[in-house]
């Protein structure tokens, strides 16, 4: 008889905890608005009209001795049974009793001890949640062997009892029943008051000497308002139902005074002289209900629910539509081979062309059509190692997941060409796509355990992927797969295989993972940033791996990464990323030891790792600011707001241009200016000598929210 | 910052002082039980000291116990044996109402500019918080955070912000200024710049520099990459298993490390020079280091044996004892 709350969806503003760093919110004192979700409660449409039903209820029901037009017991034997008339607006009761007024002279009591449950439930069940959650695993088994054992008792035979004893007090009932439901409320609110209790800044009010009353209070409690909002409009549901039942089952207030319950018992009696009796306390009853739930589910509602992991039916047609366009203004590779001279059509097998590469939002979304990667070009022989490098935010992950058609749902490829063997990739429906990944283009990501199911053994995800993609047989693909392990450098290939996911190192995961990647015999491996979650020791040891595998099979890879020391380990050629476009590019050698663009510079300059102990600065090298956002990329130089050495002609957009002898590319108007004076990032702040000369306005308007002052 | 550099890394700690923090034979383990005692510790007879104005910097791998002796510090971890002693109070198992008289001297910046500030509250708020826990009034708490701020490279008026509305160096700069609103003595940062850009870690690690210069702080900075630590700190503690390794000057442990464990940290940190890349990583192979990934240690002798390209039977039984190998002290019986 007590039904279980179902867990709510995780918290709103908890999902503010995790905003990516480097996306600000937009607008001022949003958070301040989303506290308690109400912009949600107003969107909905099912929990405006159940507010409003709601406040009516209970405007209604306070006011009644106002205005009601009859009192509860007034008998009008003139009239019994009777259905809607001008007197009695929803008929009467077969003792001639107004039935409206009957139902708010009860409505007071039946939504006021329903509170109360909610009051206790809810209460009580936070107060043990917050309790077991701040004061340690002891007392918290303490206390969830009590709710367990809580949830075993069988509520109807309980609070039958209870009335038993007390007789018919319905507030007594109803607050035992709270009690009951607690148990239910504590298991939901438990976990999400422990997530909260693990957060740094609860850590931080700790090491200030804050006691755990007021940690509890200040820290915790508030990050669970909008669950305990939504488990107390359920609840109060609930009471409600539960509370009729009783009274229909004569275990209401007693006889002459109004209950729903017991008006629906009494229709119930009349079912077939006077159907009409049920409507209108029925209805009101259902009402209630129904509002109470409204206002919970939408309250619940996670605030992306709307933009589902999955793309939607309509992101996915958008996508095809995007490819069909792309298909169509692409030249045909044979045509272009031949307009563009031998070069393409000589391209050997396994060769990676990115033409002019555009990925954005799509325009239908809420981005706008932003875009977020911008005319990028770049080519990968077989056997070599391409880096990706820059800040987060800059655009390389968005690459190289274009590369492999996994761009996240509402983004899409919108322009240019990801030449693959002269296969336009960017025109590939996604099914055909299927056939390219894992079998030509495989993925290593930056968390390994993301590539690995933890509920299947390394063995078995091994051998189905290597089935799957390589059609052998169940015996076959376990040969594969030991020996695809020892090629990673697994030394018990055969007790690696036995285990599952969670008991192997996160370097071990993360051979796995190449292991999986390297089961359709792909020719080129995008890697993004594939050990930076990694130990130094791990990294070294899988980038010797990978560097060990591009020379054994001639696969090449695109690796994505921020480390410059990673790019000089293992990249043959890198091309720097900044705000979604290159900037520089050219052989790893060139590029790291005599870089041309500012931004490389300045990103070598604040490395620690480019000096030794004896050498180390007293200051690294800073860039101010920070990566505009894409919505705010201005037309001209996109690194001018936050570079030395920027001048009037940064206004105007750069192209990507050969400079001085290097082999590469850079972007950058003054990169040759730059090259023949030998100028250094300084490791001081916005020097004086070489200060802006672009007009602050429109150049500080690409930094967003706060323009940081350095300490000059 | 008028200082050289060579001043301001001092090699020889100051001397004949007494140490701000003194941390000795300290002994973490998780769980309870027989299980739990039968298990390695998290951190085992760990020994160093932070002299004032000193910083010590903590390196080692995931799984080294580098994070669990700063929450032992900062009263945030349970300490199973050793003592911790701040200013010569002994603070190894300190209460919440002695933690508030030390929470002013001694504190913290965490990892996650995400979630190391309340989501839910201000700016002001948070920075007022540990102020006002110490009895100073709203409005001084408020006009002393604008400061800070303004001190971290922040205007004043992101006082009523949330941490939403700030990029993740901008949230890190907040967390300093947080630690440092009551004039701390002694600042833990746990792993404080990890998950920053490289162009924001400059600027966060040249705040740290600059806020010690200024005030003569002492930290003790938490981090997986030596180069970093190298950056900040004028003595290192490297850590393996939970053991203290090798402990020295910086330039020491970073440019001439002794320990086969030290010397394997130190050649895989890659530099961002190819030419000089290919040649560490040709030593680095030729170290003959195993990996550490199924090497998992008996109770007993040295924890690296396993991975150790000079491990003997010794190793296996005898756990080395830290002893002074030129400017370091090194834990291997064959530095």
């Amino acid at each position: 008889m007590i039904p279980t709350v179902a867990p709510a969806p995780a918290d709103a503003d908890q999902a503010g905890t995790t905003t990516p760093a480097g996306t600000p919110a937009r607008n001022a004192g949003k958070a301040a608005i989303t506290k308690f979700s109400r912009h949600r409660l107003f969107t909905s449409p099912g929990a405006v009209a159940g507010l409003i039903w709601l406040a009516a209820i209970v405007i209604a029901s306070l006011t009644a001795p106002l205005w009601l037009p009859f009192k509860t017991e007034d008998q009008d034997f003139t009239a019994v049974l009777s259905g809607p008339t001008a007197a009695h607006w929803l008929g009467t009761d077969e003792l001639g009793r107004d039935i409206l007024s009957r139902i708010f002279a009860a409505a007071a009591g039946t939504l006021g001890t329903s509170m109360l449950t909610v009051i206790v439930g809810v209460g009580l069940g936070t107060v043990l949640a917050m309790l077991a959650a701040g004061a340690g695993t002891r007392t918290e088994a303490v206390i969830s062997r009590v709710t367990e054992i809580m949830m075993s008792l069988p509520g109807t035979v309980i609070i039958l009892a209870v009335i038993g004893a007390v007789g018919t007090n319905i507030p007594v009932v109803m607050a035992i029943l709270g009690i009951l439901m607690s148990a239910g409320i504590y298991r939901v609110i438990l976990g999400q008051a422990k997530s909260l209790q693990s957060q740094l800044y609860v850590d931080a009010a700790k090491v200030d000497g804050v006691g755990p009353l007021r940690i509890s209070l200040r820290h915790v409690l508030p990050g669970l308002a909008n669950t305990i909002v939504v488990q107390a409009a359920l609840i109060f549901a609930v009471g409600m139902l539960i509370q009729a039942g009783l009274a229909f089952i004569g275990f209401g207030p007693p006889i002459p005074q109004p209950s729903w319950g017991g008006m629906i018992q009494g229709a119930s009696q009349h079912v077939y002289d006077a159907p009409w009796m049920m409507v209108p306390t029925g209805a009101v009853l259902a009402l209630t209900v129904l509002s109470a739930n409204a206002i919970g589910n939408a309250l619940g509602k996670a605030p992306n629910a709307a933009a589902p992991h999955l793309p939607s039916a309509a992101a996915r047609r958008q996508r095809a539509k995007a490819v069909a366009a792309i298909a169509a203004a692409a030249p045909k590779p044979e045509d272009q081979a031949a307009g563009d001279g031998a070069s393409h059509s000589a391209a050997p097998e396994g060769t990676l062309s990115v033409r002019n590469l555009s990925v954005g939002v799509d325009s239908a979304g809420a981005g706008n059509g932003v875009r977020l990667v911008t005319d990028v070009s770049f080519e990968v022989q077989p056997g070599t190692v391409l880096g990706l490098v820059g800040e987060s935010g800059c655009g390389k992950t968005m690459t190289a997941l274009s590369l492999l058609g996994l761009l996240p749902s509402g983004v899409s490829v919108t322009g240019g060409q990801i030449l693959w063997n002269g296969r336009n990739l960017a025109a590939v429906a996604d099914r055909d796509m299927e056939a390219v990944r894992g079998r030509e283009i495989a993925l290593i990501s930056q968390e390994p355990m993301r590539a690995l199911d933890p509920m299947f053994t390394v063995g078995y995800q091994l051998t189905a992927t290597i089935r799957r993609l390589r059609g052998m047989n169940r015996a076959e693909a376990r040969k594969e797969a030991q020996s695809l392990l020892e090629k990673v450098g697994i030394v018990d290939a055969a007790r690696i295989l036995k285990t599952y996911p969670h008991q192997i190192s996160g370097g071990m995961a993360q051979r796995v993972a190449i292991a999986l990647a390297l089961s359709g015999q792909p020719k080129l491996l995008v890697a993004d940033e594939p050990t930076t979650a990694l130990d130094v020791t791990v990294q070294a040891e899988i980038l010797s791996l990978l560097r060990s595998l591009v020379k054994d099979t001639g696969m090449s890879v695109v690796m994505v990464t921020h480390d410059l020391g990673v790019v000089a380990d293992i990249c043959d050629q890198v091309a720097v990323m900044y705000a979604g476009q290159v900037v520089e590019n050219g052989s790893t050698r060139a590029v790291l030891d005599h870089p041309r663009h500012p931004y490389t510079l300045a990103l070598l300059a604040a490395d620690p790792h480019a000096n030794h102990a004896d050498d180390m600065p007293e200051r690294l090298a800073t860039i101010s600011g920070q990566v505009p956002q894409p919505k705010d990329w201005p037309s001209g130089c996109r690194f001018a707001a936050r570079c030395q050495f920027a001048g009037s002609a940064c206004l105007e957009p750069v192209p990507l241009l050969p400079s001085g002898t290097g082999e590469g590319l850079v972007r950058c108007v003054k990169a040759d200016q730059l090259a023949v004076e030998g100028m250094d990032w300084l490791a001081t702040d916005v020097p004086a000598s070489r200060a802006l000369q672009v007009t602050p306005r429109q150049n500080l308007r690409t930094l967003n929210t706060i323009v940081e002052k350095d300490p000059a | 910052m008028s200082t050289t550099v060579t001043e301001r890394r001092g090699s020889t700690p100051p001397a004949a002082t007494t140490p701000i923090l003194e941390v000795k034979d300290l002994v973490v383990r998780y769980g309870r039980g027989r299980k739990a005692a039968a298990a390695p510790a998290a951190v085992d007879r760990v020994s160093f000291s932070i002299a004032p104005g000193e910083t010590v910097g903590l390196v080692g791998e995931s799984g080294s116990g580098k994070s669990t002796i700063g929450k032992a510090i900062l009263g945030l971890q349970k300490v199973s044996g050793g003592s911790i002693t701040y200013q010569g109070k002994d603070i190894t198992s300190a209460g919440a109402a002695q933690r508030r008289a030390l929470g002013g001297e001694l504190r913290a910046v965490f990892q996650d500019p995400n979630s190391s500030l309340n989501p839910r509250n201000t700016i002001s708020t948070s920075l007022a918080e540990p102020l006002r826990l110490r009895g100073v009034s709203a409005a001084e708490a408020r006009t002393r955070a604008g400061d800070m701020l303004e001190r971290v490279g922040l205007p004043r008026e992101a006082v009523d912000r949330y941490p939403s509305q700030f990029s993740g160096g901008q949230r890190q700069r907040i967390s300093v200024a947080r630690a440092l609103i009551c004039d701390p003595q002694l600042v833990v940062c746990d792993e404080a710049v990890s998950a920053l850009d490289l162009s924001t870690q400059a600027q966060v690690l040249n705040l740290l520099a600059d806020l010690r210069d200024e005030r003569g702080l002492s930290y003790l900075f938490i981090a997986h990459d030596i180069a970093v630590v190298q950056f900040l700190a004028q003595r290192v503690v490297v850590l393996y298993r939970g053991q203290v390794m090798e402990s020295g000057p910086a330039a020491a442990v970073t440019e001439n490390p002794k320990h086969p464990f030290t010397q394997a940290l130190v050649a895989a940190s890659p530099v961002p020079r190819p030419a000089e890349q290919a040649e560490r990583r040709e030593a680095r192979e030729s170290l003959g280091v195993r990996t550490g990934a199924a090497a998992v240690p008996g109770p007993g002798g040295c924890p690296f044996r396993l991975r150790c390209p000079l491990a003997t039977e010794l190793c296996a039984t005898e756990r080395p004892a830290l002893r002074r190998v030129g400017a370091s002290d090194v834990a291997c019986h064959y530095a």
